[in-house]
């Protein structure tokens, strides 16, 4: 196979931080590389080096593409040798039309007259391509994210892309449209396209990589032949993480109590479109020290109904009870879900947790500001014994209470975030998807905490599309399907399979 | 500057205090535009030959950006809340000419009048909340609707006439002074009594507020920049009473704007409602998912700035001595540059009351100084609008630098 791509003995430094160190990486012709590595691996700054992002000049080594030396001043250096990058954040303009956002920056044009005929006959081809059926005046907008996902790679495709460049695009799909994702990789192989796919997701790295290069601190550790069996995932692991990772999930012995969180009859109605029945009659529940999982597949409503349960944060004509310990109670607001002892972790930490320039310490007492203050006065030594407290007891790696969370990383972001809501001292957390882009280390410690939680006597609603960590964490698992309950199992009896098997047979 | 370690034992993670330099180069945003006020002052103060801090300039200084001065307080809040309000200035003329006429025309208490008014400008500035707070409206369309109507409104008030004079209890609101308790009024004893009661408490307060750090181990600023500090805030004060004390003494309506800085600044940097003030224009969806009540804050934002706006159109018109219907005409823009350049951020959740003062008086001691060097208002106009677009440009790049 000929070599299409060798980076050799790339090392980039920032200011006191060397990012990368004499890293190396080869990527042969219609070959799918795979680039794993923990967060803050240097996976990112080794494409951004690659596209142009960091100019030729900024970094030391050489970059060997098509059998020359390659020095980059900018991302369109890089995109017109045919290399293509896809970020993870979507770079498309939600208004605007898919054939528009296909062809943005490279219009069919000429003389900055844009010919829209040929323009969307292009565009429609190029939608084939990628399997999207959709008319090619669509906006953007009113796709799903896997379909915006293929829109961004058609985009890619009007470029003439040798080599494609995929940063974590299957992290917000579901399963089925990263099959279906990951099957157009291999077609492209086929057509002798390279990529460089970048994933969390392990089982679909070792499902298409043909290699895999494992970055850890900013070195290469290794570089894998994929043989796709089981036991790679964990060979991978063990070069992530520097030590062999005996258990992913820490061990825990349930001590389950009465019941504490019980949901009757609850109906949820689309926030914008009143007509469109989201959650239909969901019941469920959850007791002392238990931790239940809701698994589905993305749309399946499990967002849209913790966050109606969460003080109507979502949606419209709601109904339906929530008790507690046996007593119904009010949850029609936040404040009174919150008081009431409900708490929501939400999907999006950054979006919908935080309030990303201020500093952990006020972050941490946000929903508990009357726990730190007299009257309408705040306490600030007691608001940084609080801070410090919770920063203690979750582990959180900073370098002050001052700090601001923008700056933390995306697993001490989430434990900013679980500080918050354990101050505010709830019975019942929700914690949607909480360990979603976070690495394999911290995603152990929140696991750990979750646990700890439990083993306190909290209930806990554990939402994650990621079914080995809800096999792997849960004592008893609920299955959601288009905004109903269609099945429910106690997580010994329970296998990703099963689950599979009951949201298809719901579907047909 | 050396580097002068705590002495106190602060051993814990959080209350690490770092050396001067870096200190202030962490806080180079709030120091950084006091710099600039004192540099400004002593540059004006040199070319126009002392005639800056002479009393009675200084006096009039103060009493012609008071009305300023008290909406940027209002604005501050407004602005951290991720809003704007462009009708302040249109509320502010409508006030001063409904007190006119309240007062003059129908001969109504003045006390009375005060009353009703701080009432209708509070009402003005809830019914704008309310279309912002709870139907979403923007509050640019909300505020810029406001603001052509009241404009009309006064000029329909006031039949596009000037009424005044104002009885001399009213005029007092602006151009009266504290009387002098302990003598002859030249120089104003009790305003240098005032002056060292002020220092005194001022430190007293900061040392009481540092040891409780300490011990806390909640301690950043260093020891040095804490003596530097306080005795600098001591010599200003003192050296501005003294220097009013040569014409007569603090004007009342400084000791309202010292009593609303302190209310105001307390209620930002320590109140729960100050804090959620922040966390709303910080991130909206994340305050409301941790359950602050934004709705009703950012109503109260808005009728908060009305309340002051309505104030400060009394202090405007007492100042004067009549309502016009050209008054406050174009002072939000001024108001609303106070806020920028005092460090408020344009996307909210940033700023500080401080800093819009100082803002405040910033652009009023250039206007003042080149008025003093007869630069025409045009020239005025272009250096203020560079200083604006100078003070965000800096915040800009000093964030991008930091990040």
């Amino acid at each position: 196979m000929n070599t299409i791509l060798e980076m050799r003995g790339i090392t980039k430094t920032f200011p006191g931080v060397k990012a990368l160190s004499d890293v190396n990486l080869t990527v042969g012709e219609g070959e799918i590389h795979a680039l794993v590595g923990e967060n803050g691996a240097g996976k990112s700054t080794l494409m951004k080096v690659l596209s142009g992002v960091y100019p030729y000049g900024t970094y030391e080594g050489d970059i060997v593409y098509n059998g020359e030396t390659q020095k980059f001043a900018t991302i369109s250096d890089s995109e017109e040798k045919g290399i293509i990058i896809i970020h993870q954040e979507l770079a498309l303009v939600p208004l605007l039309s898919i054939a528009e956002n296909i062809f943005l920056g490279n219009e069919r044009a000429t003389k900055g007259v844009i010919n829209w005929p040929v323009a969307h006959s292009e565009a429609e081809m190029l939608l084939k391509i990628v399997g999207l059926d959709k008319p090619t005046g669509t906006l953007v907008t009113n796709l799903g994210t896997g379909q915006q996902q293929l829109v961004e790679i058609a985009k890619a495709l009007s470029k003439e892309v040798k080599l494609l460049i995929l940063d974590e695009p299957t992290s917000s799909l579901n399963e089925r449209d990263s099959e279906a994702l990951l099957q157009l990789l291999l077609e492209f192989k086929s057509k002798g396209i390279s990529s460089i796919l970048i994933s969390h997701k392990l089982n679909e790295v070792v499902k298409v990589a043909d290699k895999i290069t494992v970055l850890r601190d900013g070195q290469t550790v290794s570089t894998l032949d994929c043989d796709k069996t089981e036991e790679m995932e964990n060979k991978i692991i063990k070069d992530m993480v520097g030590r062999e990772l005996t258990n992913r999930f820490p061990q825990r012995t349930p001590e389950i109590g009465n019941m504490l969180l019980e949901v009757k009859g609850w109906n949820v109605y689309h926030q914008v479109h009143a007509d469109r029945h989201l959650i239909r009659d969901v019941n469920f529940n959850v007791r002392a020290g238990e931790i239940v999982g809701i698994s589905g597949l993305m749309g399946a409503g499990r967002t849209e109904l913790a966050m109606s349960l969460f003080g109507r944060a979502y949606g419209q004509k709601i109904s339906g009870q929530v008790e507690l310990r046996g007593e119904p109670i009010d949850v029609s607001t936040i404040n009174k879900a919150v008081a009431n002892g409900l708490a929501y972790v939400t999907e999006d930490r950054k979006e919908y947790g935080l309030v990303l320039e201020n500093s952990i310490k006020i972050n941490t007492t946000l929903s508990n500001l009357e726990g730190v203050s007299k009257g309408i006065v705040i306490d600030d030594n007691a608001e940084t014994r609080v801070g410090l407290e919770y920063k203690k007891k979750l582990n959180t790696k900073c370098s002050s209470l001052m700090q601001q969370v923008v700056n933390l990383s995306g697993g001490n972001q989430q434990k900013v975030v679980l500080s918050k809501w354990l101050f505010a001292n709830p019975d019942v957390l929700i914690l949607d998807e909480p360990t979603r882009g976070i690495d394999v280390n911290a995603k152990y410690e929140i696991y750990a905490i979750i646990n700890q939680l439990a083993q306190e006597g909290k209930g806990i609603i554990f939402i994650s599309s990621e079914l080995p960590e809800l096999l792997g964490m849960t004592d008893r698992i609920y299955v959601m399907n288009e905004g109903r309950m269609v099945g429910e199992m106690p997580t010994k009896e329970a296998s990703q399979e099963k689950i599979m098997r009951m949201i298809i047979k719901d579907k047909g | 500057m050396s580097q002068v370690e705590n002495p106190s034992p602060a051993n814990s993670d959080a209350g690490e205090t770092v050396s001067v330099a870096s200190y202030l180069k962490s806080n180079v945003r709030e120091y950084g535009l006091l710099i600039a006020l004192i540099a400004v002052m002593i540059f004006f103060q040199v070319v126009t030959n002392g005639i800056l801090m002479k009393p009675l300039n200084l006096t009039n200084l103060i009493l012609q950006n008071s009305y300023i001065v008290i909406m940027a307080i209002g604005m501050l809040l407004i602005i951290v809340a991720g809003h704007i309000d462009l009708s302040v200035g249109s509320v502010m003329g409508f006030i001063g000419a409904l007190a006119a006429v309240m007062i003059v025309n129908y001969e109504i208490n003045y006390v009375v009048t005060i009353i009703v008014c701080l009432i209708v400008g509070t009402a003005i500035g809830a019914l704008q909340g309310f279309w912002v707070a709870y139907y979403k409206i923007p509050a640019f369309i909300v505020t810029l609707a406001g603001m052509l109507s009241f404009r009309g409104l006064t000029l329909a008030l006031l039949n596009g006439q000037s009424i005044g004079p104002f009885p001399t209890g009213f005029q007092k609101l602006s151009s009266g002074f504290i009387p002098d308790l302990f003598g002859v009024g030249r120089p104003h004893m009790l305003t240098v009594v005032l002056g060292i009661v002020l220092s005194v408490f001022l430190i007293y307060s900061a040392w009481k507020d540092r040891k409780e750090r300490a011990k806390f181990g909640n301690l950043e600023e260093p020891f040095a920049f804490f003596v530097l500090k306080n005795l600098l805030i001591v010599f200003a004060i003192n050296y501005l009473s003294y220097v009013m004390a040569g014409y007569r003494g603090y004007p009342n309506v400084l000791i309202v704007i010292a009593v609303l800085v302190a209310a105001y600044g307390f209620l930002t940097s320590s109140s729960t409602v100050g804090r959620r003030i922040y966390a709303l224009g910080g991130n909206v969806k994340a305050a409301k998912l941790s359950g602050v009540n934004t709705e009703r804050l950012t109503f109260l934002t808005f009728a908060n700035m009305g309340l002051l706006a309505a104030f400060a159109g009394m202090v405007f018109a007492a100042r004067l001595n009549t309502a016009t219907p050209k008054a406050g005409y174009g002072y939000e823009l001024d108001v609303i540059a106070a806020v920028f350049i005092g460090g408020a951020s344009t996307t909210g959740g940033v700023g500080t009351v401080t800093g819009a003062i100082i803002g405040a008086f910033l652009m009023g001691v250039m206007n003042n100084g080149m008025s003093i060097l007869s630069i025409g208002i045009d020239w005025q106009q272009v250096i203020k609008g560079v200083v604006l677009l100078a003070a965000v440009i800096f915040d800009v790049y000093n964030k991008k630098k930091a990040g």
